[in-house]
């Protein structure tokens, strides 16, 4: 993509290029309709080249069980028992939400290395990455990992090169189901609440769609059966939102704790400018020939008690 | 008996010198590496490293390394800088101190109380830079800590770097406002008129001493 169209850079404190207009986009992820084939993340490791490597089983369906620096994407399942003792199969594509107000931007300290696109994709430029994991930090999600090879940052990209020249995502072209969806974010709410009426219909009074206001909004959207409880889908955050710790952090601290060094500095140019410095006199020179001459003639206590003036 | 009354008075050894610069150097570069990537204005400063990576890299080295030296510093000082009943009237009068009345404060040993505050407040910031160091440094030990406790760490790093860096600068002025001072970190020396001055009673101490 053109750099006009990046409008939130990491490290940086100016506005980026803002001018153009862009419809945001968004992926949609039906968790009604996923059957939990995995063909996604065969997709997306298809598409960008990653061999994760192979694993152990951990004795459920998740494998990988976990995402990694090569496995951008995992399916999580739970098991859920209904009040009424049915057992229903929670299945939930995980990987990056591309947030409105991504956590992993404002934490990352290397200009550049985090950026937001106009169309809402949150990228990583790993030649930028300096490895030191803030990104980690920063993230309400637990997304980004960092890589034992190389220590960069790696996460879902959005497939930003295929959407960039007008191609959706590999993980929705593959999708067999269509529970993967992707185009403008009106289009994809507009798909949820269709999808989300025929759930309703269906006796899944709470079915809603899940973008989280607490960072902005999210450019990977899920519809889920229980949306007041997004919890059951493998600990899916309720309410995300950036930690007021990072927020500290990397907000009102920043710009206070330069000011407060910068402060304290011109504070003994000023005073030196203004008191000036502490130095020995010509008395204190004539005190200590005085104690001196002192010893020489007095007891070894004289000293003590010679100087007060 | 009292032909060394007209020398300098020596207040540091050449150990206790050079451990203090090994500390003042290890400070500066990491305060720097440490400044580059706490405040976008100051990345620039990566290219003193080597760049991104290797300030990333180098910063929890020179870390450690300073926070050794600084034990060492800290268990030779220690002893010196309890406080005292005398240091709380010293403080209370800190605008005779700004203001070079010195005249008008009680007589003082080897440190002053705002020294005495200083050390313990590097020893108390080193050691949260230490401690919440390792738990953000990612490519050895984060893994084994919770995001809750990453997260407080950075915040607690950043600002226990913050409270060390601004006292430095006050320690860094205060020996350039009082003259003389600088000599005690270079050749060891002290002049009988400066220590009388500002530290009567480690004065009266060492010429005692040198009976």
């Amino acid at each position: 993509m053109a750099t006009q169209d990046i409008i939130a850079r990491s490290a940086t404190t100016t506005a980026s290029p803002s001018v153009r207009q862009f419809d945001e986009v968004a992926k949609l992820i039906d968790t009604t309709v996923c059957i939990g084939c995995k063909a996604c993340q065969v997709a997306c490791s298809e598409w960008n080249d990653l061999r994760d490597e192979v694993g152990d089983n951990v004795g459920v369906y998740d494998n990988p069980s976990d995402l990694t620096a090569d496995s951008w994407t995992v399916m999580r399942f739970d098991e859920h028992e209904t009040s009424e003792g049915d057992l229903e199969w929670l299945i939930r594509k995980d990987g990056c939400m591309h947030c409105e107000d991504p956590g992993c931007l404002k934490a990352c300290p290397s200009p550049g290395a985090i950026v937001k696109y106009d169309n809402g994709i949150v990228d990583f430029d790993q030649d930028k990455c300096i490895g030191c994991g803030y990104c980690v930090t920063g993230c309400p999600f637990d997304v980004p990992r960092i890589s034992k090879k190389d220590n960069k940052a790696y996460k879902c990209t959005l497939c930003s090169d295929r959407v960039s020249v007008g191609l959706e995502p590999a993980c929705v072209k593959t999708c067999p189901t269509g529970a993967i969806v992707f185009g403008t974010k009106d289009e994809m709410k507009e798909h949820a609440n269709w999808r989300i009426q025929d759930l309703k219909g269906r006796g899944y009074e709470n079915a809603g769609i899940y973008d989280p206001q607490g960072v902005g909004g999210t450019h990977v959207m899920y519809v889920l059966h229980h949306a007041d409880k997004p919890q059951l889908y493998s600990d899916l955050p309720k309410d995300p939102a950036i930690s007021p710790l990072v927020g500290a952090w990397k907000g009102v601290a920043k710009p206070l704790a330069m000011l407060a060094m910068a402060a304290t500095a011109a504070a003994g140019f000023f005073h030196y400018i203004r008191i000036g410095p502490n130095r020995v006199s010509k008395e204190d020179e004539a005190a200590v020939e005085h104690d001196a001459a002192q010893a020489g003639t007095n007891s070894p206590d004289a000293g003590g008690t010679s100087d007060e003036r | 008996m009292n032909g060394n009354e007209n020398q300098d008075l020596q207040r540091y050894n050449a150990n206790e010198r050079s451990n203090h610069w090994a500390v003042a150097l290890l400070f500066v570069l990491a305060a720097l590496s440490g400044l580059a990537l706490f405040h976008p204005a100051l990345f620039w400063l990566t290219n003193l490293f080597g760049g991104g990576p290797w300030t990333r890299i180098l910063h929890p080295f020179i870390g450690v390394a300073m926070m050794l030296f600084f034990l060492g510093l800290a268990f030779r000082f220690a002893g010196r800088n309890r406080f005292k009943a005398h240091d709380r009237q010293w403080l209370s009068q800190w605008r005779d101190v700004i203001s070079n009345q010195e005249e008008n404060l009680p007589r003082i040993g080897k440190y002053n109380a705002g020294q005495k505050l200083l050390f313990w407040v590097l020893v108390i910031s080193m050691l949260a830079l230490l401690f919440s160091g390792i738990v953000i440094w990612r490519e050895y030990f984060s893994d084994f800590f919770g995001i809750g406790m990453i997260r407080f760490a950075s915040l607690l790093h950043a600002f226990a770097a913050f409270v060390l860096i601004t006292s430095i600068i006050v320690h860094v002025y205060a020996a350039i406002w009082v003259k003389g001072s600088v000599g005690a970190m270079t050749s060891g020396k002290v002049s009988r008129a400066w220590a009388r001055k500002h530290h009567a009673l480690w004065y009266d101490e060492v010429r005692k001493n040198q009976r």
